[in-house]
C-alpha cells in the first residue's frame, strides 16, 4: 500500500477507532488523544512494515494502550492505586458506526465554530494537529490549545457518548452540518498564503459529508449539504484563473465544471426536493443545480433561480439570500428592479458596509447605465473586501466601467 | 479569521506614569498572553524597541539612504502587536477590550483584518 492509501485508509478508521475506545473506556477527552497518537505509529510504521491483517484492530490495541498507559501516569502522579486501570479489560468492541454520535459530539453547542470545526477534523476526520493547523495556516500549539480547549469544554459539559434525541436531535444535527459547511467553505475560499501542503478542506468536508450522508440517507438536508458541495466543488477550475484571478460564474469556461460531480449532486438535489421538507442547503443546492444544468450563461433559467431564493428568503431569512435574490430578480425584471430590492437591506445593520452589498449594487448600476456611480462602488467594495483575490477582481471591475 | 492588534504608545504618556501603574500594564499582558495561549486564540505577540531607535531607509539613484527614525512625525508610535486568530471581528473588539492599554488616554489600540498571509507561524 502506498503512503496516500494508508492516509485515506487511517482517516476512514478514526472515528470507527474512537468511537470503540470510548465505549470501551469512556472519556472522550483521553481517548481522543490516544487515538491521534495510535494513528501517528502507523503512519510511521504502516508503511515501513507493511499494513497489518486487520488495521482497525491494530488501532484499537494500540490506542487502547496508550490510553491505559496514560491512566497509570495519571495515577501513579496522584499516587493512588491504579485500580481502575486494572480492571480494564480488552473485551469485543462492538461493531457499530459511532461516526454520527462523534460528530454531534465534536459539534457541541458550547463550542465556538472555530473549535468545532478544528475537533471535527481531527476526531472524526483523522487529520494530525500539524495539518490542521497548516489548513487553517495557525501555528501547531495555537491549533493544540484550542483543540485541547474544546475537549474540556465538553468535559465540562457532561455530555454522554449517546445519540441525541428528538428536537434536540434535529437542532444539533443543523450545527453539525453547518460545521461541515463551515469546513468546505474554508477550503474553497482559502486565498492567503501558499497553497502548498495544505490539506485539501473542501475534499475533507465533501468526504465527511457523504459519511452523515450514508449514516442518514432519510435527511433531506444531509443530501442536500453534500449536493451543495458537490455543485460547487465542480466548478473549481472554472472559478480562476491560472493567475489566481476570480471568473465570475457568468464567464466562466463551462466546459471546465466537473461534469461527473455535476450529475451526482443533481441527482442528490432532485431526490431530496421530491423528500417531505424542504431545507436550506436542498435549495441552495437546487439553485447550483440550476446553473450547472445551463450550457452557457445566457441560458440561465433565471425565473427559476429567483423562485428557488424566494422560497429560501421565507424559510430562512437572512439579507445575504435577499442580496442573491436582487441578482436574479435584476436578470428577469431589469436591474432598475434588483437595485429596489437592494434598498430594502440599507437599513440592516448586518450589511452595512458589507462588500457584498456594495459589489452587487455597483454591478447593477453598471447594468443599469451608470458607470460613474458603479466605478464608485466597485471601489468601496475593493476596499471592505478581506480577500485578496476578490478585491483585485472589483479594482478590475472598477477600470473596466471608467474606460 | 486572522487580525493584528496593534499598539500605538505614546512615550510621553508611559514616563508620566506611577511606577504601580506601569507595573499593572506589565501585568495585564501577561495575564492577556496566558489566556489567548489557552484559548488557543494567539498566534504570536511582538514589542518594539523605544522609536528614537528606528532607522529610516530609502534608495535614491540606486543608494540606499539611512537616516535616524522615526519616519513619523507623530506623538505615537507602533509599540507592538498582537496576531490573534478568532472567531470574527467581535470577539477580536473583545480581547483588544482586555488589553491594559485601552484604559489609559493617549494610547491606542486598534484592530485590523489579516488579508494576506506567507511564510512560518511556528513562533
Amino acid at each position: 500500500m502506498t503512503a496516500p492509501v494508508i492516509e485515506d485508509l487511517l482517516r476512514a478508521l478514526t472515528p470507527q477507532v474512537l468511537g470503540a475506545l470510548v465505549r470501551r473506556h469512556g472519556q472522550f477527552e483521553g481517548c481522543e488523544d490516544a487515538v491521534q497518537e495510535a494513528v501517528l505509529a502507523a503512519t510511521v510504521q504502516w508503511p515501513a512494515e507493511g499494513v497489518p491483517d486487520n488495521p482497525r484492530g491494530w488501532l484499537v490495541t494500540v490506542a487502547s494502550r496508550r490510553f491505559i498507559d496514560q491512566l497509570r501516569s495519571e495515577h501513579a502522579r496522584r499516587e493512588r492505586e491504579s485500580a481502575a486501570a486494572a480492571e480494564v479489560v480488552p473485551e469485543d468492541v462492538p461493531d457499530t458506526d459511532d461516526t454520527l454520535v462523534l460528530l454531534f459530539l465534536c459539534c457541541h453547542p458550547t463550542l465556538t465554530a472555530a473549535s468545532q470545526t478544528a475537533l471535527t477534523l481531527r476526531a472524526v476526520g483523522g487529520l494530525t494537529t500539524a495539518e490542521i493547523a497548516r489548513a487553517f495556516l495557525v501555528p501547531e500549539g495555537t491549533m493544540a490549545a484550542r483543540i485541547s480547549r474544546a475537549k474540556q469544554r465538553i468535559k465540562a459539559a457532561g455530555s454522554s457518548f449517546r445519540l441525541p434525541v428528538g428536537a434536540e436531535r434535529e437542532e444539533r444535527l443543523r450545527v453539525v452540518l453547518h460545521v461541515l459547511y463551515l469546513i468546505f467553505n474554508e477550503g474553497y475560499t482559502a486565498s492567503s498564503g501558499s497553497e502548498l501542503h495544505r490539506p485539501d478542506l473542501a475534499h475533507e468536508a465533501i468526504r465527511l459529508a457523504r459519511m452523515v450522508r450514508a449514516q442518514l440517507p432519510e435527511d433531506g438536508e444531509a443530501a442536500g449539504l453534500l449536493a451543495l458541495m458537490l455543485l460547487t466543488h465542480a466548478r473549481r477550475e472554472a472559478r480562476t484563473t491560472a493567475g489566481g484571478d476570480l471568473v465570475p460564474l457568468d464567464e466562466q469556461d463551462r466546459t471546465r465544471w466537473d461534469r461527473a460531480l455535476i450529475d451526482e449532486g443533481t441527482e442528490l438535489v432532485k431526490a431530496a426536493l421530491a423528500g417531505p421538507a424542504l431545507g436550506p442547503y436542498q435549495l441552495q443546492a437546487a439553485i447550483a443545480a440550476t446553473h450547472a444544468d445551463a450550457a452557457t450563461a445566457e441560458e440561465t433559467n433565471w425565473p427559476q433561480v429567483h423562485a428557488l431564493y424566494l422560497i429560501l428568503e421565507r424559510i430562512a431569512p437572512n439579507p445575504m439570500v435577499t442580496l442573491n435574490r436582487a441578482i436574479a430578480l435584476a436578470e428577469t425584471k431589469g436591474p432598475q428592479a434588483g437595485l429596489a430590492l437592494l434598498g430594502t437591506l440599507d437599513g440592516d445593520a448586518r450589511m452595512s458596509g458589507h462588500h457584498r452589498l456594495l459589489s452587487v449594487r455597483a454591478h447593477l448600476l453598471e447594468k443599469a447605465g451608470d458607470p460613474a456611480a458603479a466605478y464608485e462602488l466597485y471601489r468601496r467594495a475593493a476596499k471592505a473586501t478581506a480577500s485578496l483575490a476578490e478585491q483585485r477582481y472589483l479594482e478590475s471591475r472598477a477600470g473596466r466601467v471608467r474606460t | 479569521m486572522k487580525f493584528l492588534i496593534s499598539m500605538h504608545i505614546n512615550p510621553a504618556v508611559l514616563d508620566a506614569l506611577t511606577d504601580e501603574e506601569k507595573a499593572a500594564i506589565g501585568e495585564g499582558h501577561g495575564a492577556f498572553i496566558e489566556a489567548l495561549k489557552k484559548s488557543g486564540e494567539l498566534i504570536t505577540t511582538q514589542a518594539l524597541v523605544d522609536p528614537s531607535q528606528a532607522a529610516v531607509v530609502s534608495v535614491r539613484n540606486g543608494q540606499p539612504v539611512v537616516t535616524d527614525g522615526p519616519f513619523l512625525e507623530s506623538k505615537e508610535y507602533l509599540g507592538g502587536f498582537y496576531l490573534i486568530d478568532c472567531e470574527n471581528k467581535q470577539r477580536a473588539i473583545e480581547l483588544a477590550a482586555q488589553i491594559p492599554d485601552t484604559a489609559i488616554a493617549g494610547l491606542g489600540v486598534e484592530v485590523r483584518q489579516v488579508m494576506f498571509a506567507e511564510g512560518q507561524l511556528e513562533a
